[in-house]
């Protein structure tokens, strides 16, 4: 892998942050046993440039733009991390950019026809985001998305120099397995148009959703939920978990190490989806006549509806006791076996 | 006089721009202009208060755990009840996990790399700083980022993930902490000592912690620690007189923090000079005289945020807050000098204030003294107990939550109507270091700290100017929110 990296040209990644809170660049510097610069340096991506951690800074910083911006440097990669903020009025002065005398915007239209790649870092260079939650006050958008549609700062028919849209790394923050094999597989040419999802996501992590491995698995199939925060079981019918409505390997691979929102005793707040921010009351699930309005997402309401009676009318002691309390309180024993 | 504007300021957080009127190689004065806007407080009105939870964390990516737990107060304030005692040491164990990992991506991804610019070419010792701080390729870059990493790995067994945790709950958090995981983090955090001891301070933190005076500090510099990385900045320090440069404007705060059931770890106050008195919150206030922003009432329980892209004489997204209408500095110096700790006391009084030095040590003796408080809260955790507890959140009312991220004080203060949020306003650390003038004309700290800064030949070019910006650590993000 290394020795096949080195044989081809370098690979050069400028990275960007608009209206971000800088999550991303955490999430992005959190990955690799042997820390993030040496895995960046054994596939060979330079970094062209990055706000946090390049030295140059001031008007070094803006030479190394305005290269890239005139064609002078090419650039295989972008990365952009945060919303693109448009207002007020189309000014996009709610994004100035440092000692430019541009907006984040305006750099943002420069820059991306130059790239082969662009790829926008985080659910609010994708679509939005939190930023572009009601009222929206700054107008806030994705590099190629407003919300679920498409359109945002480049507009539905940008594609960058390899033919490709915007590669939308969607997550609030993503994983940073996500950033990291999606910046790989692109330096390595794997990417194509069918490797992305109807609104641009990564296949790999977003052909399943964040519910499938999640450890509440038991108490999900038996309906046996957690009525309040810390109970371990299954957070969707009472509190707000959107994991069967959300897409994400999320409970396939660790976070922070050995993590994930619903092992973290809280909901899934589907933020893989675009849209997500608009969601009101996060802890708690929108319910008509005992059931929740959103259903997982390919089933049909009457065989969950009917599932669900079912489930609930056969679960064992056990799982409906422990799902009610932060800790195990009965374990697993064999049915007809005397009580401990 | 000349005029310079420069930016992007980056290797902070976010990004920033200062405008440096310079004469004769001396800085008159300094307007720090906040070039971001994303309107929090906008998007949090009308929503239900828990909503907080989800949405005021994502004001920075940085300090995430801090505004959690900033909201989780004013939320737990405003139900009017306390946190199961579990939840409040899981809850200190994250936000100092955070704070630590804050400090050290801070000391060696920010602020040591400007050492290894080549301005600084020639100079003793060169080679051997930039070898190990020059920025991505060094080699401090290399071995700091595997060693972070592992330290956060405490937010996936006790807060599911970072940054952007739900798990911090007004009545504590959302997952009990078992036996085996206890140890887990336990060996997590000894892990995390050994790369102290090995390359930040050279030596067991214990004698970190035990550091009183300059006195001691030299010593060891000059000894046990000589090849650490603390000793190397020391040494950077002394040749270059960073304990001379960037003086604050005086009065340090805190609003304290890691809270128990003695109080908190570190304690609440501002401190001038050598008195320390208690803080009255009803006496901040902001102010927009130089803010895009539309003028309104001061504090926050009252004030609006209503931006406004064309004003006269307005240069910043951030508002300008003021304590008893002074500008206040805050962070790591500010918070262990109101806590008294000796070292940083005796900075204070040697310096005649806070420094680009102060600041520094500041923050590398606090990483030594949380990393040392990780074991004991992991300790105290009593497994068989609850982690969390259920508070009804009225509908109507009033709260604020004060509370200290890695950068200095953070209020959300919070009006809830017929079970909405009617007003939400933060002051985040970097809104306070580096706000803009205000009405009278008073700089921010940040704006005083760099007037009458020596610059020499090299103009808005002096490594200096970079050294005092970082020094105070700033997050964009969070200053205008």
């Amino acid at each position: 892998m290394r020795e096949q990296a080195s044989a081809q040209a370098r690979f050069s990644m400028l990275w960007l942050q608009a209206g971000s809170c800088g999550g991303c660049t955490m999430a992005a510097i959190e990955h690799g046993e042997t820390g993030w610069f040496g895995e960046l340096e054994a596939f060979g991506v330079d970094l062209a440039w990055h706000p946090s951690l390049s030295e140059e800074t001031g008007e070094e910083a803006l030479a190394i733009l305005e290269r890239i911006a005139s064609g002078a440097t090419p650039l295989d990669l972008l990365c952009v991390e945060g919303s693109i903020l448009r207002g007020p009025d189309g000014s996009g002065l709610f994004n100035r950019f440092g000692g430019s005398g541009r907006t984040a915007l305006d750099w943002l239209k420069r820059i991306a026809p130059r790239a082969r790649y662009c790829v926008a870092v985080g659910s609010c260079a994708a679509f939005g985001g939190v930023p572009a939650g009601a009222p929206n006050p700054t107008d806030a958008c994705g590099l190629q998305y407003d919300g679920a549609f498409p359109g945002g700062a480049l507009g539905e028919d940008f594609r960058s120099r390899s033919g490709l849209p915007v590669i939308n790394v969607a997550g609030c923050a993503p994983h940073p397995g996500w950033i990291m094999e999606t910046i790989v597989a692109l330096r390595m040419g794997d990417f194509a148009a069918d490797d992305l999802d109807a609104i641009a996501r990564p296949r790999f992590y977003a052909k399943t959703l964040a519910h499938h491995g999640c450890e509440r698995n038991e108490y999900y199939e038996f309906k046996a939920s957690a009525e309040k925060l810390s109970d371990l079981g299954c957070l969707m019918e009472h509190l707000g978990c959107k994991a069967t409505q959300a897409v994400g390997d999320c409970n396939q691979r660790g976070w922070s190490g050995s993590g994930s929102c619903t092992h973290g005793g809280y909901p899934c707040i589907a933020c893989t989806s675009p849209g997500f921010e608009a969601t009101r009351s996060f802890l708690e699930t929108p319910m008509v006549g005992g059931i929740p309005v959103n259903l997982p997402l390919d089933m049909p309401k009457a065989w969950f509806v009917a599932l669900a009676a079912l489930s609930k009318s056969a679960t064992p002691k056990r799982v409906s006791r422990n799902a009610r309390s932060d800790r195990v309180v009965q374990e697993p024993r064999r049915a007809g076996a005397p009580e401990a | 006089m000349s005029r310079t504007i420069v930016g992007p300021f980056n290797r902070v957080e976010g990004d920033l721009e200062v405008a440096l009127d310079i004469d004769d190689g001396r800085i008159r004065s300094a307007e720090v202009t906040t070039t971001l806007y994303r309107g929090y407080e906008q998007l949090l009105d009308g929503r239900v208060p828990l909503d907080a939870l989800v949405i005021a964390p994502r004001v920075c990516g940085i300090c995430s755990v801090s505004q959690s737990i900033a909201a989780a107060a004013a939320l737990r304030e405003l139900a009017g009840g306390r946190a199961a005692d579990n939840g409040a040491l899981a809850t200190n164990i994250a936000h100092a996990a955070e704070n630590v990992a804050d400090h050290l991506t801070h000391f060696y991804l920010f602020f040591m790399p400007d050492f290894a610019r080549a301005e600084y070419a020639g100079r003793r010792g060169f080679e051997a700083t930039a070898k190990r701080f020059k920025a991505v390729t060094g080699e401090a870059a290399r071995d700091v980022l595997p060693a972070r990493r592992r330290l956060l790995e405490i937010m996936g067994v006790l807060a599911g993930k970072w940054p952007h945790s739900l798990a911090f709950q007004p009545g504590g958090t959302t997952r009990a902490v078992g036996m085996g995981e206890r140890v887990q983090l336990l060996s997590l955090v000894a892990e995390f000592q050994t790369f102290l001891e090995s390359a930040l301070f050279g030596v067991a933190l214990d004698r970190v912690l035990a550091l009183e005076s300059l006195a001691e500090l030299d010593a060891f510099a000059d000894g046990p620690g000589r090849a650490s990385d603390f000793a190397a900045f020391l040494r950077l320090a002394a040749d270059l007189r960073l304990d001379e440069v960037g003086r604050g404007p005086g009065p340090l705060m805190s609003f304290g923090a890691y809270h128990g059931a003695d109080g908190p770890l570190f304690a609440r106050g501002l401190r001038q000079g050598d008195e320390v008195a208690s803080i009255d919150a009803a006496a901040i206030g902001e102010d927009v005289a130089y803010s895009w922003m539309r003028e309104g009432a001061a504090h926050p329980f009252e004030a609006e945020t209503v931006p406004v892209a064309q004003k006269p004489g307005a240069y910043s997204w951030a508002k300008a807050p003021r304590y008893r209408g002074q500008a206040v500095e805050v962070g790591a110096f500010a918070r262990q000098a109101v806590d008294g700790h000796p070292l940083i006391v005796d900075l204070l009084r040697r310096d005649g204030g806070s420094s680009v030095r102060g600041r520094v040590v500041a923050r590398l003796i606090e990483i030594a003294a949380l990393t040392h408080a990780l074991g004991g809260w992991l300790r105290a955790l009593r497994l068989k107990d609850a982690f969390c507890r259920q508070l009804e959140i009225p509908p109507d009312g009033r709260a604020s939550g004060l509370v200290e991220a890695a950068r200095g004080a953070l209020g959300h203060w919070l009006v809830a109507r017929a079970g909405k949020i009617a007003r939400y306003q933060i002051i985040a650390p970097t809104t306070w270091n580096f706000s803009p003038r205000d009405r009278e004309g008073r700089p921010g700290p940040l704006e005083g700290a760099l007037a009458g800064l020596e610059v020499g030949a090299l103009g808005a070019r002096a490594p200096v100017i970079q050294h005092v910006v970082r020094s105070f650590d700033p997050c964009m993000v969070c200053t205008a929110h």
